[in-house]
């Protein structure tokens, strides 16, 4: 049984079902990212979870105790909101304590929690201030400080690092990592539609689009292995190049073929076995297509080049269509050069042109 | 409570606080409907049933009778031609001022809001503390001003002393929401070779018409409803219907017929109440913006 | 003043490019001269001839002498001013807390995500759409002791009852203050609402996690934050009390007696009825120093005092 459990859950807005019976297990200690684009209801998803939001049907179990019909407060959780939501008017001392003191905690006790949590965040020189005399980034500590307090087992977090710039956003980002290191045993949620969040700091990705989960899996596997083309093409940056071709069978080894270019699939894993001669689109991730003098793939142009420091994207192009190539920074080229490429079989993803869904 | 296992939807309990809730809600809608419940049946009702009768019953002899008399022969003093000619004159008197009203307010907004012209500031200053001014300070002095020009108690006076005292607010209304555009709209058009009238008239004012429906409520009602300037300036022959409605009311000959009265105050709350209803949330939005947000 | 100040560009632009920003500016000074005229003859002549004449001993016309401070003794003398100075004060607080409170709950109450709150908030705000003749008439019918609500509970089998008061000297003044409340309380809560409903979301979610009653919520979290609106309303609401005069007319015509004089029809009587002019004027002014002392601070915690913090 796992510290968060959500079990057939329906949620209903309306006469608008979201997600028809879904179900998801969180283990205890574990840092579980829901991902997607806006509207795919992962906010959703959370609420239900945290008790803001009814469930249609099904059953929320937390800590092993069916939770469904219990208040937020009552649940063992914590949570932190893209807009702070800071108690206007109070100090940042009275923001983390107002719930401790409303559920008549001990004075002292609400003390040592408060100092405990901010010096975890070092805001302790920040907690006679005011919310609208902080920073977005102080805010935001605060914020945590707050769910800290409450010594939850289970933390809830809601777009957290939206509303800050990409510097903070970097900075408070590795320090929610080294949180959850700290807390050892506390289970985190998290909601995001940023990706580098979402494989940065997930031990488990959730990715989902329009009420549905997509694929659960580790970063490493959300992104080697997408279950479909959507979450191909929703994780990475920049995108995976997605060419459309067919399998055929020569000699009987699968191979991808697209007009004169061929690409024998032996080296890749099928999920099942050897599938039909099919129309297929194939993935490639920008970093897998290497430069070499004389490869299977020849006369390529480079339209454009696009160093970004580290590396270099290559957007180029043949009669068939334009891809991305993720290069080395430190290599020479420039609008027109040709180029011939390799693609290796075991790195590409292959999915039907019908469905969508990973071969 | 169930002892089955929690599923589903939280079972939703009528708690007592719920039933508060509504019970001071539905007595408070109670206090407000009172008033224009007993207006209604009253102004149904023939004399000899008011005299008799409870104030809160609905007629018995149900009559239209007081309605007709209100609207065409009660008597505002010497006069006995009913309100109807005070509804006239209000309308005579609220289209213009509305129209013009506003066409000042928008002008005002818009140059305040993308012109700086100098000593602007300081204008709208003084334009919006004197919203706030007593109208008693201005009365005197104005009367003799109206007088000296020749044109007190006249249609055109009242229409002036509503633009007068309608340019705060309808300014104030304005130059919030043109303040709200972004000025690289106005950049772009003044880059396009627009001068002050053509970027009016071409640009903004097409982007005004909600401010135009706002302001337009907010007038209606205003000058519709105002007393003391149809008191003070429209003269004899112009005197707005809440004017002509305190005077049948309060005009001492004989008994006082209370359906006439309340017939000619719901014939007087008429256009407002039409005004409210049709434009609902739009009202709300009205007094908000209006309310001096600065 | 203004006029003055809108105009330098022309005389002073000392070079091509100041002449030429003026040339373009020109029909937004020009669109913007009668506004500047009425403020400089109306909003400020008139003020002005107003004070001047307070000092006068003008009676049916205006006279141009000085009588130092002699009207103003002879105000604060007179019964029906300080009746209806008293009178001011009564109303306008109880009118202001009133309304606050009233339109506090109601606003409170529509948000508990209630059955046909579209309704409740309708007939909330419908008396403010009516004229203050209008209420005025109405409530006078409703409260007359002959026929009205008094009657009604009589009538029930309460013999004793009486509500009399708007034919009572000392009740008078609150009868006045319902009929207000009536047509006002409406206007706080529409704009209390407002208040309420852009408050964040996250914000309430916050407090649920934190197992903060509601009630709580509302008092510590909500209602400083409604600040602006308070402050916004309570101005509204100042304004109507300094201006009240319609409803007095048409409820009561200042009596039983005095004893609904206020200063506004004060003024009035004496400008237009009586013919005493410089007491009138006299008590105009009285007016407009409680308007501006009571203006002057919110217009220092408004305007002055944020710019202050933002430098």
């Amino acid at each position: 049984m796992g510290a968060v459990s959500v079990r057939d859950v329906t949620v209903a807005f309306e006469a608008f079902r979201v997600f028809d019976g879904l179900n998801l297990d969180i283990e205890e200690g574990e840092f579980i990212v829901l991902l997607g684009p806006s509207g795919c209801g992962k906010s959703t998803l959370l609420n239900a979870i945290a008790g803001l939001l009814d469930v249609a049907s099904g059953q929320i179990w937390i800590g092993g105790k069916n939770v469904t019909w219990e208040e937020p407060k009552d649940r063992g959780i914590a949570m932190v909101f893209q807009s702070y939501a800071l108690y206007p008017r109070m100090s940042v001392r009275e923001n983390m304590s107002f719930g401790l003191r409303m559920a008549k905690t001990p004075k002292m006790e609400i003390e040592k929690r408060v100092k405990h949590a901010a010096e975890l965040l070092q805001i302790t020189h920040l907690l006679d201030r005011r919310p609208d005399q902080l920073s977005g980034g102080q805010r935001q500590r605060v914020a945590i400080g707050r769910a800290l307090v409450r010594d939850a087992a289970v933390f809830l977090f809601d777009e957290p690092l939206s509303n800050l710039d990409a510097k903070l956003r970097n900075e408070l980002r590795v320090e929610i990592k080294r949180l959850h290191a700290r807390l050892g045993k506390t289970t985190m949620v998290y909601v995001t539609h940023d990706q580098i969040e979402a494989m940065t700091l997930a031990d488990r990705i959730v990715v989902m689009k329009e009420q549905k989960v997509q694929q659960i899996g580790t970063p490493d596997e959300i992104y080697r292995r997408p279950s479909n083309l959507f979450v191909a093409g929703f994780v990475g940056s920049p995108q995976m190049n997605f060419i459309k071709g067919r399998i055929e069978y020569n000699d009987h080894i699968p191979e991808f073929v697209i007009g004169q270019r061929r690409l024998p699939l032996s080296d890749y894993l099928f999920h099942d076995g050897r599938p039909a001669a099919q129309d297929v689109i194939l993935g490639v991730r920008p970093e897998h297509l290497d430069i070499v003098n004389d490869g299977t793939w020849a006369d390529f142009t480079i339209d454009i080049v696009e160093p970004m420091g580290a590396d270099t994207v290559l957007w180029c192009s043949d009669r068939e269509g334009s891809l991305q190539i993720r290069t080395n920074g430190s290599r020479k080229a420039a609008p027109g050069h040709r180029l011939s490429l390799t693609v290796d079989a075991a790195q590409v993803s292959l999915f039907a042109a019908e469905t969508g869904e990973r071969l | 409570m169930n002892t089955a296992e929690p599923q589903g939807r939280r079972p939703r309990r009528l708690t007592a606080g719920r039933m508060g809730v509504y019970a001071l809600l539905i007595s408070a809608a109670l206090f407000f409907l009172l008033p224009l419940w007993i207006m209604i049946v009253t102004s149904l009702k023939p004399m000899e049933e008011i005299r008799l009768g409870n104030i809160l019953a609905l007629p018995v002899a149900f009559t239209l009778e007081a309605w007709t008399k209100a609207w065409s022969s009660a008597c505002t003093g010497l006069e006995c031609n009913g309100i109807s000619v005070g509804f006239w004159n209000s309308v005579r008197i609220l289209i213009p001022s509305v129209v013009l009203s506003i066409a000042f307010g928008a002008v005002n907004g818009y140059a305040l809001s993308f012109w700086r012209v100098k000593g602007a500031n300081v204008l709208f200053g003084i334009l919006l503390l004197g919203a706030f001014i007593p109208y008693q300070v201005f009365l005197y002095p104005l009367v003799r001003i109206f007088s000296m020009t020749g044109i007190y108690n006249s249609l055109p006076c009242i229409v002036i002393v509503h633009v007068i005292f309608g340019l705060p607010t309808m300014t104030l209304l304005f130059r919030n929401y043109y303040a709200g555009l972004p000025l690289e709209l106005f950049k772009a058009a003044r880059i396009d070779g627009g001068g002050f009238w053509t970027i009016f008239l071409r640009v903004m004012l097409p982007m005004s018409i909600p401010m135009l429906v706002v302001a337009t409520i907010l007038q209606v009602t205003g000058i519709w409803n105002d007393f003391i300037f149809g008191l003070t300036f429209a003269g004899r022959e112009n005197l707005p219907m809440t004017v002509q409605l305190n005077n049948i009311v309060h005009s001492t000959q004989g008994e006082r017929a209370y359906n006439v009265d309340m017939a000619a105050t719901m014939l007087a709350a008429l256009v407002p109440l039409v005004v409210y209803f049709v434009s609902g949330r739009w009202f709300v939005r009205g007094i908000a913006a209006g309310a001096v947000k600065g | 003043m203004s006029t003055v100040s809108i105009s330098t560009p022309a005389v002073t632009a000392p070079n091509s490019h100041g002449r030429r920003l003026f040339r373009k500016r020109l029909p937004a000074a020009m669109a913007l001269l009668p506004t500047a005229l009425v403020v400089l003859v109306v909003y400020i002549g008139c003020m002005v001839w107003t004070v001047r004449l307070s000092f006068t001993s003008s009676t049916l016309l205006p006279k141009l002498d000085w009588v130092g401070m002699t009207q103003y003794t002879r105000l604060f003398a007179n019964d029906r001013f300080v009746t209806s100075a008293e009178n001011i004060v009564i109303f306008g607080i109880l009118f202001i807390a009133g309304c606050l409170i009233l339109g506090f709950l109601l606003a409170v109450f529509i948000d508990q995500n209630v059955r046909a709150e579209g309704i409740f908030r309708t007939v909330f705000l419908y008396p403010y759409a009516m004229s203050f003749v209008v209420t005025g008439v109405a409530w006078q019918w409703f409260l007359n002791p002959g026929l009205g609500l008094q009657k009604v509970v009589r009538d029930l089998g309460f013999e004793s009852f009486t509500f009399d008061w708007i034919v009572s000297q000392d009740m008078a003044i609150y009868t006045i203050v319902i009929a207000g409340l009536w047509h006002g309380s409406g206007l706080t809560m529409a704009i209390l609402l407002a208040g309420l409903r852009g408050v964040d979301e996250d914000l309430w979610k916050a407090a649920k996690v934190d197992g903060i009653p509601t009630w709580r919520v509302y008092t510590s979290i909500v209602l400083p934050l409604l600040r602006p609106m308070v402050v916004t309303a309570t101005v509204l609401l100042a304004t109507g009390v300094v201006k009240l005069y319609d409803l007095v007319v048409a409820m009561t015509m200042g009596g039983p007696g005095i004893a609904t004089e206020v200063p506004a029809k004060f003024v009035m009587d004496h400008l237009f009825e009586r013919n005493n002019i410089a007491l009138g004027t006299a008590a105009a002014t009285i007016m407009l120093i409680c308007v501006v002392s009571i203006l002057a601070p919110w217009v220092y915690a408004r305007y002055v005092r944020p710019q202050g913090r933002h430098a």
